[in-house]
């Protein structure tokens, strides 16, 4: 099994086995990223991404639209790999940060 | 390191790929994630600086080739995402997602400079070879882009293609390398550069000079990111020194005419910055080897380990201007830099706010904020500037430009950072045929002024980072707003500039009312949005928009920019221009209640997500149905799984 996993385009996506699998511009629900009990999370630009087991995550930036904190976060999760094939999470799933600061330290 | 060096680094040559299993992660002392080493050791901060560092410059372009002949599916799979980074560098950007192995491709042209015969070529090429598998609904099957930095974009361009327009494009004078990726970029500068009646010092010949020198110079071609240069030698400040790079604009000194050097300024990623100025000034001839040492202090000084952080406005922030003196001096020029001289910042009216009541009553002479209309050239005749809505001409009516400007002039177009068209060289007793042309009905010289002042970037219609559609969406605005909003009888200058998101290619921050892409819920559903900016633009003293409205639905735009105009009316001390209204207001405190949002008769088509479309115009536009990728006859190349 063998996958190449990466950012692409100056943080426009996860590039999975040179494949372009999430992009931005998409709405996320995610916990944790601001004071919002369940952000929806624009995200903007897509600066690292990481792996931990089978879970990938991206860290990223973006606003949420609720509250309008813009923030970085750290990595969130956006697909598995099962039997070494990437499966993206559901574009509805409730996501959460694999580790967050304090929001403070995020606002900008 | 950053995430992603974990593949071996492998030999250039085509397919010869290596592939290792994504490497477990851990999570480091500051709770970041982060992965193993590569098994090799071997590591580059990123894919990108290694992938540089295998092939990256002039090389890619025989790579380029060889797929071209051999076809889309001989990209190894595995190494796509190299390759298409490296394409970019010979100007060719993968389109995004349902738009597989279909490119944009950015031809530059110096200054924006066409010369004769050369329109009539980049035409030939649309027609021909940029027609995507749908139609859109403004602008036809082909058409061309005029760019905010003075370059042409096409779509929809087939890898199998590339080739013959190379060959094409070559044959003729015209050329896309480094028109995208990391380094010197197209040159951009006054488009009247040489033909200006009031011009201080022709930078002409000194654009063209560094265009000719850094232009496929090894030494200058794998830089830690883009790299923007201006030069401007008029009196308004037309070139747009202070958001590029490296920025040369007119100044004297003790008689001699020059330029003062600035450098570090851009838009992009939330953090924009105008260049700083380095207190240097340069004689035209001296030009190319302080513009080689900047690039190479860049070169050798920038942040490769981030790609976030790599451009030189991040640099100067690291440095300060006086470092980046000092170490240019000390380690980059050979010849004494001299201070700066005299600049003629205080003259500048390009987008400088002077428009409007007593604002415009002072404009010096020929003093200009844009050069759309007729002007006399220096030698007598005249150029005339035709307003391009959104940059963009559908292809027909580019021939029929290419005709009128052999017809009427020298057969020369130039190529304006607010994506309008100028045709040059119109001799005065011709001018009255000229502006009777029908073609000028539609890219008038005295436009409306919303249809004059809008412009519009790529968004989600092909480009990868875009959160909104923006240039058909500006084509409605500017329509609505001309039908429905009347600025005050002295204002006849209005800039309203639609980014898709915060890169700023439409360059949002320096317009009258800047619009950046956004999302947000509207009735429970999530619609697209723009955050709205005000006051923005250049001049002596640049200045950003200030952000009053976030997330403001896409369809309320034009219902608040028509109250805004309306409070303008209102509230401006007799004769105020719009800039200085609000740069009162804020020092007031009250530019929020400038904007109402609200729902008016425009209407928006494009509300949903259009970038989970394959192309937002299409009949049938689900991710699903998309045509790509596809060969290159056009049939799509089914997917394997
Ligand atoms: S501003 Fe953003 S959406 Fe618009 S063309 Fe540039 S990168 Fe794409």
């Amino acid at each position: 099994m063998a996958i190449s996993l990466r950012t692409l385009d100056d943080g426009a996506w996860v590039s999975v086995a040179d494949e372009r699998r999430t992009g931005v511009s998409e709405l996320w629900r995610v916990r944790g990223v601001c004071d919002c009990p369940l952000a929806e999370f624009v995200v903007e630009g897509i600066t690292d991404v990481a792996v931990d087991g089978r879970t990938v995550a991206a860290g990223t930036y973006g606003r949420c639209i609720r509250c309008g904190c813009s923030t970085s976060t750290t990595p969130i999760p956006v697909g598995r790999i099962v039997d070494g094939c990437y499966e993206p999470i559901d574009r509805d799933a409730v996501r959460r940060p694999v580790e967050t600061t304090r929001p403070s330290d995020r606002k900008r | 390191m950053r995430f992603g060096g974990r593949s071996k680094r492998r030999d250039p040559a085509i397919g010869n790929a290596d592939r290792y299993p994504v490497a477990p992660g851990r999570i480091d002392a500051e709770g970041r994630f982060r992965t193993l080493s590569p098994p090799d050791g071997n590591e580059m901060p990123t894919d990108v600086e290694r992938w540089k560092s295998e092939t990256y410059g002039n090389e890619i372009r025989e790579h380029l080739l060889e797929f071209a002949e051999q076809g889309w599916e001989s990209i190894p799979e595995d190494e796509r995402d190299a390759w298409f980074e490296r394409f970019k560098w010979w100007g060719l950007y993968h389109q995004r997602s349902g738009q597989e192995s279909y490119f944009m491709m950015r031809i530059g042209t110096p200054n924006g400079v066409l010369e004769p015969g050369q329109l009539r070529v980049v035409a030939e090429i649309a027609d021909e070879y940029a027609r995507g598998p749908a139609e859109n609904p403004e602008f036809g099957a082909a058409y061309c882009d005029w760019t905010t930095r003075q370059s042409i974009q096409l779509h929809w361009i087939r890898l199998e293609d590339v080739p013959e327009i190379f060959e094409t494009l070559e044959a003729n004078g015209l050329s896309t390398q480094q028109a995208c990726g990391d380094s010197w970029r197209n040159i951009v500068g006054c488009p009247i550069a040489g033909k200006d009646r009031h011009e201080f010092v022709d930078a002409l010949p000194v654009a063209m000079d560094l265009h000719e020198t850094f232009k496929g110079d090894d030494d200058h071609a794998n830089l830690p990111r883009k790299w923007k240069v201006s030069v401007t030698g008029c009196r308004e400040g037309c070139g747009q020194g202070d958001i590029n790079d490296l920025a040369f604009e007119p100044a004297e000194k003790d008689g001699r005419r020059g330029f003062n050097v600035r450098v570090g300024g851009g838009l992009a990623r939330n953090e924009p910055r105008f260049a700083r100025d380095i207190d240097v000034f340069v004689e035209p001839d001296a030009v190319e080897a302080v513009a080689g040492g900047l690039s190479a202090l860049f070169r050798e000084y920038g942040d490769r380990e981030d790609r976030y952080s790599a451009r030189s406005k991040f640099l100067v922030d690291e440095w300060g201007a006086e470092k980046v003196r000092r170490v240019l001096q000390e380690e980059f020029v050979e010849f004494e830099l001299e201070p700066a001289g005299e600049d003629l910042r205080e003259e500048y009216t390009y987008n400088a706010g002077r428009t409007g009541g007593a604002a415009a009553a002072d404009l010096p002479d020929g003093g200009h904020n844009d050069h759309v209309g007729v002007h006399e050239q220096a030698d007598g005749n005249y150029y005339v500037g035709l307003n391009v809505l959104v940059g963009r001409m559908g292809v027909d009516d580019v021939h029929e430009l290419a005709d009128l400007a052999d017809e009427y002039g020298s057969g020369e177009v130039r190529l304006t950072q607010r994506q309008n068209v100028l045709v040059t060289d119109v001799p005065e007793d011709r001018l009255d045929a000229f502006l009777a042309e029908p073609l000028l009905a539609d890219y008038s010289p005295a436009p409306d002024p919303f249809m004059r002042g809008s412009i519009a970037c790529t968004g989600t219609e092909f480009c990868s980072l875009s959160i909104v559609e923006t240039k058909n969406r500006q084509v409605r605005y500017a329509r609505w707003l001309k039908e429905h909003v009347d600025l005050p009888d002295d204002v006849d200058e209005f800039h309203v500039h639609l980014s898709g998101c915060t890169a700023s290619c439409a360059q949002p921050q320096i317009a009258d009312v800047s619009l950046r892409g956004m999302k947000t819920r509207k009735d429970g559903e999530p619609v697209e949005a723009l955050d709205i900016g005000l006051g923005g633009g250049l001049g002596e003293d640049p200045r950003f928009a200030e952000w009053v409205g976030q997330r403001v639905p896409a369809d309320e735009v034009p219902g608040a920019i028509a109250t805004l105009i309306d409070r303008f009316r209102d509230r401006r001390a007799d004769g105020e221009g719009f800039r200085a209204f609000i740069e009162r207001l804020d020092a007031e405190g009250d530019l929020e209640e400038l904007i109402e949002p609200a729902e008016t008769s425009y209407e928006d088509p494009y509300m949903h997500n259009t970038k989970m479309t394959w192309y937002p115009y299409a009949d049938d536009d689900g991710m699903d149905t998309s045509p790509a990728p596809a060969r290159a006859d056009g049939t799509p190349i089914p997917s394997e799984d």
